[in-house]
């Protein structure tokens, strides 16, 4: 007997293949990336239209659809940090909202400082280092970016002066940001011109050229222009010392004139009481110095001992423009920003009893939670049914906080009984500012800065 | 800069100066969605220079209408991101006031 030959059924329609959806382990791999105990896998996004084009299912992005599906939660939201929530948004969209929100939004930061004086410890260039990494509270949508070869006028500076001084005899102050105070109408410092035969009643030229004051335009009328915080340490500054020793120009025997002599400068008063008068010379007030002279003789300075400042004093100005993270980090307005995906941790088999209570001791953040089953339906009349009542089952309570750690998949077998997974949509934004802006507005901008970057292209392209 | 041909209008290599991975990864994103596409991708010449080039193939629109599109489209999906942001704020915002205002 011939047997019938088997008719031929395409798979699509077989009857536990859904049409137009993808079989459930294609899902997986397409939503979820899978940490397994060496790597993650899936982690790339299948973005190609026609990926699915063979089982029949459209991958390509519909507005409408990304629309319906698009959601955002905000978790906690401060006047400094914010956590939120975006589902239904790719990678790509989110690495860009972060990489905009940390190098392109722009800020206010101190980029030139003018020395008046410094006299102490603190080099110029650390001490403008330093104030330039100094947070200042204000909007930076109020100001200009100044171009090349542009006058420093009110739309386009913020001027701050400090003046700290540490008197003789008193302890070593601290300089904080308590002291940098805001200058509205601009640079006190004088231009020195070349002509000194101006006319003297025309304005004093300084560094900047404000036409008003910066506190009569309304934004700053009521809030001043000052650092974020006002505890940050800028320098200390250490009382003057007495100096023991004394320094000697070392000048070579056949040398004798008075061009190969070296003398020195610092605005010192050295007072040498326990030192006999034969040994040292003592000298007060200002020594010269009179550059280098190095004439291939064998001439240098002696100088046993450390030299202290009488009341080490810093006045300087700051002037503050505005710019972007990506040309010096002291202009990026968040602390951080970050994301992350939303963890979900599956339990691929029933954990129970002393399992249970194992992986609820593995777990550092305590993403699990002990169930009790069996709770109050069995009567107790006999300690076997006693121990029944003790059934426990480990429960997945706090997905969001597992930090992927895999502590509960090590050792053997454990990664059999749970998935440890990422859900490639779900993004986990927290953004943390300096204050010049608060973060719901730092993150609208940073959208809009996108929109910006496509506008551009289109123009070029049109 | 658009590198391509005269002839064959659905394949181009575009050169935008003073952009990095921030607008290239998202519109090459936004283009591979697109059902007219073929073949998307980008690349950076070289980390010094502010250059990206993205290329497209598609399967017969000219390449510049294809990449405007999903220029417009990005800006679509950016300007409906940026409502919903605002919106759940403003109801965390509002929720918070109910709050607080029960405490008190």
């Amino acid at each position: 007997m011939k047997e019938q030959k088997t008719t031929k059924v395409p798979v699509w329609d077989l009857p536990d293949v859904p049409k137009g959806k993808l079989p459930p382990h294609l899902q997986l791999q397409r939503t979820r990336v899978l940490c397994t105990f060496d790597a993650p896998t899936h982690t790339e996004s299948i973005q190609y239209s026609g990926a699915y084009a063979a089982m029949g299912v459209d991958n390509s992005l519909r507005l409408e659809e990304f629309r319906n599906n698009f959601r955002v939660e905000v978790i906690k939201l401060t006047e400094d940090d914010m956590e939120f929530d975006m589902i239904g948004i790719d990678a790509a969209l989110a690495n860009a909202f972060r990489r905009i929100l940390i190098a392109e939004l722009p800020t206010m930061a101190i980029e030139k400082v003018l020395v008046a004086n410094n006299t102490s410890v603190i080099q110029d260039e650390v001490l403008a280092h330093r104030l330039g990494l100094i947070p200042l509270k204000v909007d930076p949508r109020l100001f200009n970016y100044m171009i090349e070869n542009d006058e420093p006028n009110e739309k386009n500076t913020i001027v701050f002066k400090l003046h700290a001084r540490c008197e003789r005899g008193s302890p070593r102050i601290k300089v904080t940001t308590n002291e940098l105070k805001w200058l509205p109408n601009g640079s006190e410092l004088i231009l020195s011109t070349e002509k000194p035969t101006q006319d003297s009643t025309s304005k004093t030229k300084t560094y900047t050229s404000f036409n008003c004051r910066q506190d009569t335009l309304p934004e700053f009328l009521d809030n001043p222009i000052v650092p974020k915080h006002d505890d940050i340490l800028i320098a200390k500054l250490g009382p003057g010392q007495y100096v023991r020793n004394f320094a000697t120009p070392l000048v070579n025997e056949t040398s004798t004139n008075e061009a190969s002599a070296i003398s020195f400068t610092f605005p010192c008063m050295i007072e040498s009481p326990h030192v006999s008068s034969n040994d040292t010379f003592s000298f007060g007030g200002f020594i010269k110095l009179a550059g280098a002279v190095g004439s291939g003789k064998n001439e240098g300075l002696n100088v046993m001992g450390t030299s202290g400042s009488v009341g080490m004093e810093i006045e300087l100005e700051a002037h503050a423009v505005k710019g972007v993270g990506k040309t010096h980090a002291k202009w990026s307005p968040v602390a951080t920003a970050w994301y992350r995906m939303l963890p979900e941790v599956v339990l691929l088999q029933d954990i129970e009893d002393g399992m249970a209570e194992e992986l609820f001791k593995k777990c550092p953040v305590g993403v699990f939670d002990i169930e009790d089953i069996g709770k109050g339906s069995l009567i107790v009349f006999d300690q076997f049914i006693d121990r029944q009542l003790g059934r426990k089952r480990a429960t997945v309570a706090r997905p969001r906080s597992c930090t992927l750690c895999r502590e509960c998949i090590r050792g053997d077998d454990w990664d059999k009984l749970l998935s440890l997974r990422r859900v490639k949509d779900h993004f986990i934004f927290t953004i943390e500012s300096t204050g010049a802006l608060p973060p719901e507005i730092l993150f609208t901008e940073a959208v809009q800065i996108l929109e910006e970057k496509c506008e551009r292209v289109i123009s070029e392209l049109s | 800069m658009e590198h391509g041909s005269f002839q064959d209008e659905s394949q181009a290599t575009f050169s935008l100066t003073d952009e990095d991975h921030t607008l290239a990864n998202s519109l090459r994103y936004i283009l591979n969605q697109d059902p007219r596409v073929t073949f998307c991708g980008y690349s950076i010449p070289h980390p010094s220079d502010a250059r990206v080039n993205i290329r497209v193939q598609t399967t017969g629109d000219p390449a510049r209408d294809v990449l405007k599109d999903s220029c417009q489209d990005l800006m679509l999906v950016c300007q409906h991101v940026r409502s919903t942001v605002d919106q759940a704020v403003m109801e965390f915002k509002s929720k918070q006031g109910v709050e607080l205002m029960k405490i008190k």
